[in-house]
């Protein structure tokens, strides 16, 4: 294991969130906000602090030599798989720890274990909250809550990788990318990770500033805005109002929201296919196109089937395409409380949590294109048992998908289904009805925010304890990071030398 | 520059390892998963699954808008196709490998017609190198600059020489010609050495000279062997034939060795004046019975690697002043450091070399710009060659009075056909061609990089 690389990076890590930090002690200053001020203040000093001392561990040598960086983070025996697993999960469960300090030190939220759960839940892009009054709290910090989920969405390592050129050449960075981006295959968009990175994140700081655009036209203050433009983007699900969006009263808003929850649910890849001018291969991908059958095929059932709720037809299919947009995308916000909606309604956002988004996009869950390669291979095997000799390769969007991309996928399905297992036994001592208990695990593994019953809509995640606090915000770093870095940072094996 | 290269193999590899670390847009493409698979995890690249010939698999590769396409698959028809195709959808620059001697003939009509910016041929590259370090058995490598007027040779210091424990600033009084040390490898680590620098036994130098002078510099330094008149090629490959060739043009007794029979035929039937021998070039007992002993060289030109060394070596051990061996595999190339192999000769990385060459000249935006590179001492250090057109900062200025980054020496300059080996007082003029040598951290564009810029 390379200690010193993997040091350097969470070094460079710890550095970006206290720059991250600025805007939200701005607003503290700016609002007067004191004991915000105050704690992001100590938050970023001690972040400043320890990434100096790791950087300059891990560079044998005086941190202000910047120009070095590159160089240096290829010592030893360079980083292969396994420091990208490890440098990928220990760099999240770091943040996370340094994101909950301002939350902790200000004493907005009572105890460690809540901040930790809310900032996990921040950065994995979830959303769930043990908050019951959100408007309460201080301007900066509920600003931070939703910009982790901007920072979340996205990665942060992609986002290192963006603005620090560390590659030089080698594509040890690969590592990183892979183990951060969500999907069954990485691929780059263009040769260089420096420039892939920046573009993936180009794309994302465009289509955020065209919502918030949107957002300012229907009429919402510009704070609010941005803030749920931020948990949009990163299909994250915080909102700074306790009715979540039903809080604004206007079909357009919720539309606009609904409409770029749908789009940051996409593969970026089909962003970038469509700014090269390849609309049409872009419309062609597969998953784009069972990911919006999916999500139109769920609005329409689920309209007819609270058609009794509403008032018009209209208003059905209006809430029905935001609530399944929601979920489906794991963003988490809702304009009705469906809680209260028929069985089948309910199972089928039940299934959505599951599925989730298309690979390569902010949101979470299994991924469309996971669902899709199962079906497939399924569907081959079956076909094989009938006929033995037929050959049958699998194949998606034209071309034949490799063999270790399958096996992925399906130990990937293997780990998720005996990781919400146990984590459904932790939380069921708890001695809640099944609904909470299941739906707690999967909504926060699929980093989706709200659940059914006690979880639902109008619930929150504060009568838990904080064994299942833990458990839950487990859950939510091992989906966000798509399980395996995750499990892999506790296995023995990773940490033996290599001999 | 964006630069798509066709072929992920030997040179494919080497190509695309240096040019990414060299700061360029790479992007692969093979029809092989695994080993594209390996390129993209551990170098920066894209990479693109397919037969780099077909139009569909270069559009994905994005070739329309690319500055280069590098073909270097194992076919030469593939590789002419590649260069043909990316030339239709709109790349700059084109460069194919070529290996086939049938074809070798109408390399210029290839060029020519279908637009190439340049054929490469490893085989006849490395047969090239091969003839001419036999033409100067002391030195274990050769390289030419300046239209061949300067060369940059690689020594050996042998026990009970002159050189050894001398200090360097001694060297010119002993060698008695126009010559510079410019690069001292020591037990691998590559050194651009200053006048204090003493030399020990076991040292590889790195020497500048005046072409005219190499005769009396090998002369007074105490190392000189005859021109190889006697050689014995073991392997009856391409490279044979092309180094056969060119050995026999200039008179020198051949032995070839050779394990097909179907190739013997062939070979003797294109080199009557060569003694073509039908049997295992590993057989010691052959060897011995075709005269080993009384050779001057033997180059070792097998397809294996394996089979090259032992034979070199055993050259080496019955006393044969002389052993080129070919190797494919350069990354043991350290390895091999005084076990009896001193010239070796890899066609990847002179094939490499003359690539990267040609890229770093694409690159010239404001003159100044490299004309001729070699990767010399096992790829530890770089040796440029570059002209100097416009009226730069540094022209006319004394060179004592410029700061040079660290690591870098300026190791000759050529004026109106004149070599310069230069000294402090000497000034680098418009018109001139300069040589310098530098220690591959740098990777040097243009020749006013090797000096260190006042910020202010």
């Amino acid at each position: 294991m390379n200690i010193k690389a993997i040091g350097f990076y969470i070094g460079h890590i710890l550095r970006i969130e206290g720059v991250l930090l600025v805007p939200a002690l701005l607003i503290a200053l700016f609002r007067h906000e004191q004991s915000a001020l105050r704690a992001i203040g100590i938050t970023i000093l001690i972040l400043m602090l320890l990434s100096m001392a790791l950087l300059t561990l891990g560079r044998r040598g005086p941190f202000w030599k910047r120009r070095r960086d590159a160089e240096d983070s290829r010592f030893g025996e360079g980083i292969h798989a396994r420091e990208g697993f490890v440098i990928t999960a220990l760099g999240w469960i770091v943040i996370s720890l340094f994101g909950a300090l301002p939350f902790y030190l200000s004493g907005v939220i009572p105890g460690f274990i809540n901040c930790w759960f809310e900032t996990v839940s921040g950065f994995t892009t979830t959303g769930a909250t043990i908050l019951s009054e959100i408007e309460a709290l201080p301007m900066s910090l509920l600003y931070w809550r939703s910009f982790t989920h901007w920072i979340g969405g996205m990665g942060v390592l992609v986002f290192l990788l963006a603005i620090i050129p560390l590659s030089k050449g080698n594509g040890e960075t690969f590592h990183l990318l892979r183990a951060e981006s969500p999907g069954p295959s990485v691929g780059k968009l263009t040769p260089t990770m420096r420039h892939t990175a920046r573009l993936l994140y180009a794309i994302y700081v465009a289509l955020t500033v065209i919502m918030i655009g949107f957002l300012l036209a229907g009429g919402m203050p510009l704070f609010d805005s941005i803030v749920h433009a931020f948990a949009t983007a990163g299909t994250g699900g915080f909102s700074i109002k306790n009715a979540s969006i039903a809080a604004y009263d206007s079909h357009y808003l919720q539309t606009v929201i609904a409409v770029f929850m749908v789009l940051f649910g996409v593969n970026f890849n089909v962003f970038y296919l469509i700014l090269c001018k390849r609309a049409s291969q872009a419309l062609r991908s597969e998953e784009l196109r069972v990911y919006l059958g999916i999500l139109f095929g769920a609005t329409v059932i689920i309209a007819f089937n609270t058609l009794p709720q509403f008032s018009s037809l209209g208003n059905a299919f209006h809430h029905s395409f935001f609530q399944v947009a929601s979920i489906m995308t794991t963003t988490g916000f809702s304009t009705v409380d469906f809680n209260l909606w028929p069985e089948l309604s309910r199972m089928i956002l039940v299934a959505l949590i599951i599925i989730g988004a298309c690979a390569g996009s902010t949101g979470g869950g299994i991924k469309v294109a996971r669902a899709i390669i199962l079906w497939k291979s399924l569907k081959s095997e079956m076909q094989r048992m009938l006929r033995p000799r037929t050959v049958k390769v699998v194949c998606m969007d034209g071309k034949q998908l490799d063999d270790h991309v399958i096996r992925g996928v399906f130990a990937y399905m293997t780990a998720f289904i005996a990781v919400c297992l146990l984590s459904i036994l932790c939380i069921s001592i708890e001695n809640y009805d099944m609904e909470t208990t299941v739906t707690a695990v999967l909504t926060c593994i699929g980093n989706v925010g709200p659940g059914l019953s006690i979880v639902g809509p109008t619930g929150n995640f504060s009568h838990f304890s904080t064994l299942s606090k833990l458990v839950l915000s487990a859950n939510m770093l091992i989906g966000r990071l798509e399980i395996f870095p995750f499990i892999l940072l506790f296995a023995p094996t990773t940490w033996k030398s290599r001999t | 520059m964006k630069i798509v290269i066709v072929g992920d193999g030997k040179v494919g590899y080497t190509l695309t390892k240096r040019l990414s670390q060299e700061g360029h847009d790479i992007v692969v493409i093979d029809n092989n998963r695994s080993v594209l698979l390996q390129s993209q995890e551990s170098l920066d690249v894209a990479v693109v699954d397919g037969n780099g010939a077909s139009v569909e698999v270069q559009r994905e590769a994005g070739v329309g808008s690319s500055d280069l396409l590098i073909a270097a698959t194992s076919g030469d028809e593939t590789n002419l196709l590649c260069c043909m195709v990316a030339r239709k959808l709109g790349c700059r620059h084109t460069i194919a490998r070529v290996r086939n001697p049938e074809y070798d003939q109408q390399t210029r009509f290839l060029k020519d017609e279908l637009g190439l910016s340049m054929v490469v041929n490893p085989e006849k590259a490395a047969a090239l190198e091969i003839f001419r370090l036999l033409q100067y058995p002391s030195f274990l490598k050769r390289d030419s600059f300046a239209k061949g007027s300067v060369e940059l040779v690689e020594l050996k210091i042998k026990e009970n020489n002159v050189l050894a424990n001398t200090r360097l600033d001694q060297f010119r009084m002993l060698a008695n010609v126009n010559a510079l040390v410019c690069a001292v490898d020591r037990g691998g680590t590559v050194t651009i050495p200053k006048g204090s620098f003493s030399l020990q036994v076991g040292d590889k130098l790195t020497i500048a000279t005046d072409a005219g002078d190499l005769v009396r510099l090998v002369k007074n330094l105490g190392v000189y062997t005859p021109k190889a008149q006697h050689v014995m090629i073991i392997g009856g490959s391409r490279t044979a034939k092309y180094l056969a060739q060119r050995l026999i043009r200039s008179k020198v007794k051949l032995t070839i060795i050779e394990k097909e029979e179907k190739r013997c035929l062939e070979l003797s039937e294109s080199l009557p004046d060569a003694t073509i021998v039908h049997g295992n070039g590993t057989v010691q007992e052959l060897l011995i019975e075709e005269g080993i002993r009384k050779m001057d060289a033997v180059v070792t030109l097998t397809g294996m690697d394996e089979e090259n060394l032992i034979v070199s070596m055993f050259a080496d051990f019955i006393g044969v002043p002389k052993s080129v061996t070919k190797i494919n595999r350069t990354e043991y190339n350290n390895v091999y450091e005084n076990k009896g192999i001193d010239s070796i000769v890899s066609p990847k990385l002179l094939t490499t070399n003359e690539i990267i060459r040609y890229v770093r000249a694409m690159d010239d935006t404001t003159g100044g710009s490299v004309v001729t590179l070699y990767r010399i001492v096992d790829g530890k250090a770089e040796a440029l060659e570059f002209s100097v057109k416009n009226d730069a900062p540094y022209i006319g200025i004394p060179l004592h009075k410029l700061r040079l980054k660290p690591d870098i020496l300026i190791a000759s300059i050529i004026r109106a056909r004149r070599v310069i080996i230069p000294s402090g007082s000497d000034e680098i003029q418009k018109g001139d061609s300069v040589i310098i040598v530098t220690t591959t951290d740098h990777a040097i564009a243009e020749l006013r990089d090797i000096f260190i810029r006042d910020e202010a």
